[in-house]
């Protein structure tokens, strides 16, 4: 049978030398196809004597399956070597920017709106909106600033001549909502206000948010704490030093402003800065919207959003916020 | 109000220094604006003695002088000024002086003399804004002191902002009360005796207008001079008070309103008719003010007038014709108590505001004009001579604030304030304040001092013991239960924020513009709407309110193309403000603009411009946000004066009109030379719920989906909208959904038609759908599609 073993050699040699995977599919057709050669062989195999079969199949059937395990083997390595190409072909430059759309940005006094209204929620306070254009009874009469109050003057209002007004705080809307509403009330009011002034330090449309708790047991020290602990957390400084300095709303008595301490022009220099206005609701509020003030007591206060947002981000010009420079708007995304 | 440190320590003089003593002020609600010092600085400047002033021989308007400073050795200064004379104290700056402005004083040869100094005016050396000829320093001061001790110029001016309710603070007097109370140091009130008459000179008073009058009191002084100056003293404190000195008689009423409180007024007597008439105005008066305005009066404004006519607008302001002058010879000094109603809003309404306004319409202590008459006419006579006459008091005492007594319960300022206080305690605190105490037990019966006007109710004296012990005496109480109302826990906003958010993940930037515009902007959008003007707007460019967001989105958008950014998608949150026949319509709205490329500029995308569909796109998109039925809302084309009219479209919830979008109109582009093309939308947010709905689970369909895609030939005119609607109506239950993927026109298609492509997905929820079953539904379809609207399926 030395025949086979050289048609074995004879193969594996055309095997090994097969450049690629049509070469080798050749050979193994030539082979191991319907007319290959060794399947010839088998076919005559019953041409043999009957005691020489058994061992000529054997011998037969041992080439194909190493000339079968040659192809798989040279096979595989055309894939791998198919595969190895390909990646490399299909190799990018993953340091080219990525293909998108811009992220846009929310306007930083709606941040600073949120990260407020985020505290407050907190502690059960919901939020109120009110209408812009006022009447003199909700921003002021109701507030305890009669019609020529000296107070009326720290407001410089804009008024339509028709008995309305731009509302100058977001305190009317405490009243609307108290007049409607029974005690225990927890609310804010953000929302934009209007003074007659603009000059670089102030603009004729800023942003408040005023808050009003009214129940039964509150007190000035609760106001304190709360307020504190508020300006801690916004500031993101439990070490922040805050004041409380008398000072004067109609709506409310006592009434306090609220300064905190921030790094001033020298090194190691601390400069008070007043940030927030509040008190204890005055009773002749209660009064005009009906609450007892013997039963019940509360409080408010009221804050400037464009400076609790100067004061955080670093803004120095009040006029950025209301140019809409797409160069200023970006920071914030 | 603004006060010499001096001038109050005079009153009180706590041992305490001044950054001490405004931080006191300061933490009980005065609040110091500044400190800074009563005179500019300067050095070398003494008083020196003027013995022989000559003028200069080669006749100019020199003249030279021999001075004496004190040194022993007479110095010659060169002096240009025309009040110099012989025997006269002045300043005089040796060489080397230093004075305000960086001005160095050397030895200097000034018309061939020369000058070993310069003799001062008060405007030179900084102590006023401008000064005819130099200083002219009291008889007795000593050649060689240093200015500053002479004038007591080591001062500090202490600048508090007083809130409206303290305007017992707005006198020295008051402010040492303050003090005295704060600091419980005693108080030196200034000597103030009764001058007696010793004339019988008698100008009448009659009160006409008690309610708004209902004291005056008033004195007639004769042989006075009425052409001196005030002393320098007396000009140093009105200056430290930011009052410019003008004569002798009107300093002096000054000078009596901002030691003791009381505004007072002084009248040339000869000028006066008959007699003073406290009356409120009639109609066709005018008057004629001191400062040169001319004010026609109304009768609900209170004037003080003689038997002609109204010679001062009551507690505001003189009148010129009755005004003191050099030649006056005899005056007439008013002290009245006006009650605050009757002065409010007058003197604004004239465009007003002066000194003695400030003080009525705050509140004067009734009990002061008696006071300031007769430290006045001490005044008077002592610096600018004459004869005092009885004083005239005409007084209605029932119309004077009478004093309160105000209960204060104990527990009361405990529970408001968060503290522990005990009767004892409040009692003392009040006392401090020259408040009136009662006791029984724990309730106290407090009459407040006259000058406290602002004090009338409980949390009125609540206050005040807050403000003694000082806030910083109350402590952080934490609350210990929340007596919670839960009803208000659903945050209206979030839908809104929910789709902002979505904008800003669509690339969009949130801006703030201001709610007012200008009425050619307003017009320009809105032409038929009349917006709400202001009365008193800033400028003309933010003087009516916007009826819309898009004047302020379009004018930001230009901000930026100024500045070479094209690509723009802006949005902005707030109230429109419309004109109904129901009245002013204050709507939330959401708009925004784009224009443009579509993507930023990049290496992988092919840079194309946005149009209407990448703007109706994201209104669809913020609509899904919101979570709105699909199938209730409309779209359909819009007319709008905003916008394009064949690229305007709105979207309609039932009948109410949820948003309006499209591309600007080529004419407001033109008019505002924008050159590229903008698109806006608006969203009206009261038609979307303030509370999205809940997502409601459906199942899942286990079987396969099976789409078909289909293309139509038809007429350009025909909608994609009328197409799906077509569709719809057949209630095709397995039809899960339509969608188009191409629409066609050019080359291969005639003209005047379009080909539309659909992908028609079709699944049955509880079975696999048979072709059959496919192919008689898309048969069905394009059926349909080929009666209604004229459709030619293409192959």
């Amino acid at each position: 049978m030395t025949d086979l073993d050289s048609l074995e050699a004879v193969a594996l040699g055309e095997i090994r030398q097969a450049q690629d995977a049509d070469a080798l599919d050749d050979v193994r057709v030539r082979y191991l196809g319907k007319k290959g050669v060794l399947t010839e062989r088998l076919k005559t195999l019953g041409t043999l004597p009957s005691e020489e079969r058994p061992a000529a199949g054997q011998a037969i059937n041992r080439i194909k399956s190493s000339l079968q395990q040659a192809i798989a083997e040279k096979k595989s390595g055309f894939e791998q070597s198919d595969l190895q190409q390909r990646l490399g072909r299909e190799a990018l430059d993953v340091t080219l920017p990525g293909r998108r759309q811009d992220l846009g940005s929310l306007h930083p006094v709606t941040h600073t709106r949120i990260r407020i209204r985020e505290y407050f929620e907190r502690f059960g306070f919901s939020v109120e909106e009110g209408p812009e254009v006022e009447d003199e009874f909700h921003n002021f009469e109701a507030l305890n600033i009669p019609a020529h109050h000296p107070a009326r003057a720290m407001h410089d209002t804009f008024y339509f001549g028709d008995g309305m007004l731009l509302r100058t705080h977001t305190s009317s809307v405490q009243i609307r909502y108290m007049q409607h509403n029974s005690p225990p009330l927890r609310i804010i009011a953000p929302g934009r206000v209007y003074r007659c002034d603009s000059d670089p330090t102030h603009s004729p449309m800023f942003h408040q948010v005023e808050g009003l708790l009214v129940d039964e047991h509150t007190s000035f020290a609760h106001l304190k704490s709360m307020l504190v602990k508020f300006l801690q957390t916004f500031f993101e400084d439990e070490a922040l030093q805050v004041r409380f300095r008398p000072s004067y709303f109609p709506f409310t008595e006592p009434s306090a402003e609220i300064d905190v301490a921030i790094p001033g022009s020298e090194p190691g220099n601390l400069r008070w800065l007043e940030i927030l206005g509040c008190g204890m609701v005055h009773p002749a509020v209660f009064e005009q919207v009906g609450i007892d003030p013997k039963r019940y007591r509360g409080y408010a206060f009221g804050m400037g959003v464009e400076r609790l947002a100067m004061l955080r981000y670093q803004i120095d010009d009040l006029r950025l916020f209301f140019e809409n420079d797409l160069r200023f708007l970006r920071q914030f995304a | 109000m603004q006060v010499s440190e001096r001038w109050l320590r005079e009153w009180v003089d706590p041992p305490t220094d001044t950054k001490h003593l405004a931080d006191v002020l300061t933490m009980a609600g005065l609040e110091v604006d500044s400190l800074s010092p009563a005179a500019p600085a300067f050095s070398n400047v003494v008083v020196a003695r003027i013995t022989s002033p000559e003028s200069h021989s080669d006749g100019g308007n020199y003249h030279v002088c021999q001075v004496d400073d004190g040194s022993g050795q007479m110095l010659t200064v060169v002096c240009a000024a025309n009040n110099v004379r012989a025997g006269m104290m002045t300043a005089l700056a040796r060489v080397g002086a230093k004075l305000p402005g960086g001005v160095d004083i050397e030895a200097k040869t000034l018309h061939g003399v020369e000058s070993a100094g310069m003799l001062c005016s008060l405007a030179e050396l900084g102590l006023a804004e401008s000064s005819e000829g130099i200083i002219e320093l009291p008889e007795a001061c000593d050649p060689g002191i240093d200015l500053h001790e002479c004038l007591e110029l080591e001062d500090t001016v202490i600048d508090i902002d007083l809130t409206p309710n303290r305007a017992d603070c707005l006198s020295v007097q008051g402010l040492a009360r303050e003090v005295s109370a704060l600091l419980e140091s005693p108080l030196e009130e200034v000597a103030c005796p009764t001058i007696a008459a010793s004339t019988d000179t008698v100008f009448p008073v009659t009160i006409e207008a008690s309610e708004a009058c209902a004291r005056y009191v008033g004195r007639a002084i004769t042989g006075v001079k009425g052409d001196i100056a005030s002393p320098l003293w007396m000009q140093e404190k009105l200056r430290r008070s930011g009052l410019r000195s003008v004569n002798a008689i009107t300093d002096i009423t000054n000078y009596v309103m901002l030691e003791l409180g009381q505004p007072m007024h002084a009248f040339d007597l000869d000028k006066l008719d008959s007699g003073i008439v406290v009356r409120f105005a009639r109609d066709l008066e005018s008057l004629h003010l001191l400062n040169g305005q001319e004010v026609s009066l109304s009768g609900d404004e209170l004037v003080i007038a003689d038997g002609k006519s109204p010679l001062a607008l009551a507690g505001i302001m003189g009148g010129e014709r009755s005004c003191v002058a050099d030649q006056t010879s005899a005056v007439f000094l008013e002290a009245a108590w006006f009650h605050p109603r009757a002065l409010a809003g007058i003197a604004r309404r004239h465009g007003l505001h002066t000194d003695s306004s400030h003080r009525f319409e705050r509140g004067v202590d009734p009990d002061l004009a008696q006071l300031a008459i007769q430290r006045a006419t001490q005044l008077i006579l002592e610096i600018a001579g004459g004869e005092a006459g009885p004083v005239v008091c005409e007084e209605d005492i029932a119309r004077l604030p009478q004093p309160v007594e105000i209960e204060l319960e104990c527990s009361n300022a405990k529970n408001l304030l968060g503290i522990e206080l005990s009767a004892d305690e409040v009692e003392k605190l009040l006392v401090r304040l020259q408040c009136q105490v009662r006791r029984s037990g724990e309730c106290l019966h407090v009459v407040p001092p006259g000058f406290r006007t602002d004090l009338a109710i409980e949390a009125d004296l609540i206050e005040e013991i807050a403000r003694l012990k000082g806030y910083e005496a109350i402590p952080l109480t934490y609350e210990e239960s929340i007596s919670l109302d839960t009803r208000g826990q659903v945050a209206h906003t979030r839908p809104f924020e929910s789709m902002k958010q979505a904008l800003v993940g669509s690339g969009y930037s949130e801006i703030i513009s201001f709610s007012f515009v200008s009425q050619e902007m307003e017009a320009l959008f809105n032409p038929e709407h009349r917006a709400k003007a202001l009365e008193n707007p800033i400028s003309q460019e933010l003087s009516v309110m916007r009826s819309s967001l898009w004047p302020g989105l379009v004018q930001a958008a230009m901000h930026n193309f100024n500045r070479q950014q094209e690509r723009i998608r802006f949005f902005e949150h707030g109230l429109q403000f419309c004109q109904t026949p129901e009245g002013l319509l204050q709507r939330p709205v959401l708009a925004g603009l784009i224009c443009g490329n579509c993507e930023p500029e990049q290496w992988g995308a092919v840079p194309r411009e946005v149009d209407f569909y990448d703007l109706k796109g994201d209104v669809e998109r913020l609509l899904e946000v919101a979570r709105l039925p699909q199938d209730e809302i409309q779209v359909s084309p819009l007319e709008d004066p905003a916008l394009h009219p064949g690229q305007a479209a709105q979207i309609l919830h039932g009948d109410v009109m949820l948003a309006r979008f499209g591309a600007l109109h080529p004419r407001i582009q033109s008019s505002l030379g924008i050159s590229q093309a903008v698109y806006l939308f608006e969203l009206q947010l009261d038609g979307i719920s303030q509370r999205l709905p809940e997502p409601v689970f459906r199942p899942l369909s286990k079987f396969p989906l099976i789409r078909r895609d289909i293309t139509l030939v038809v007429d350009e005119a025909v909608s994609a909208a009328g197409i799906c609607a077509n569709i719809e109506q057949m209630q095709i239950p397995i039809l899960q959904h339509v969608g188009i993927f191409s629409v066609y026109t050019g080359k291969g298609i005639k003209k005047g038609k379009k080909s539309i492509s659909l992908g028609l997905i079709l699944q049955e929820f509880s079975r696999t759908l048979t072709d059959k079953e496919v192919e008689q539904t898309i048969t069905s379809i394009v059926s349909q599609l080929e009666h209604q609207v004229g459709a030619e399926m293409r192959s």
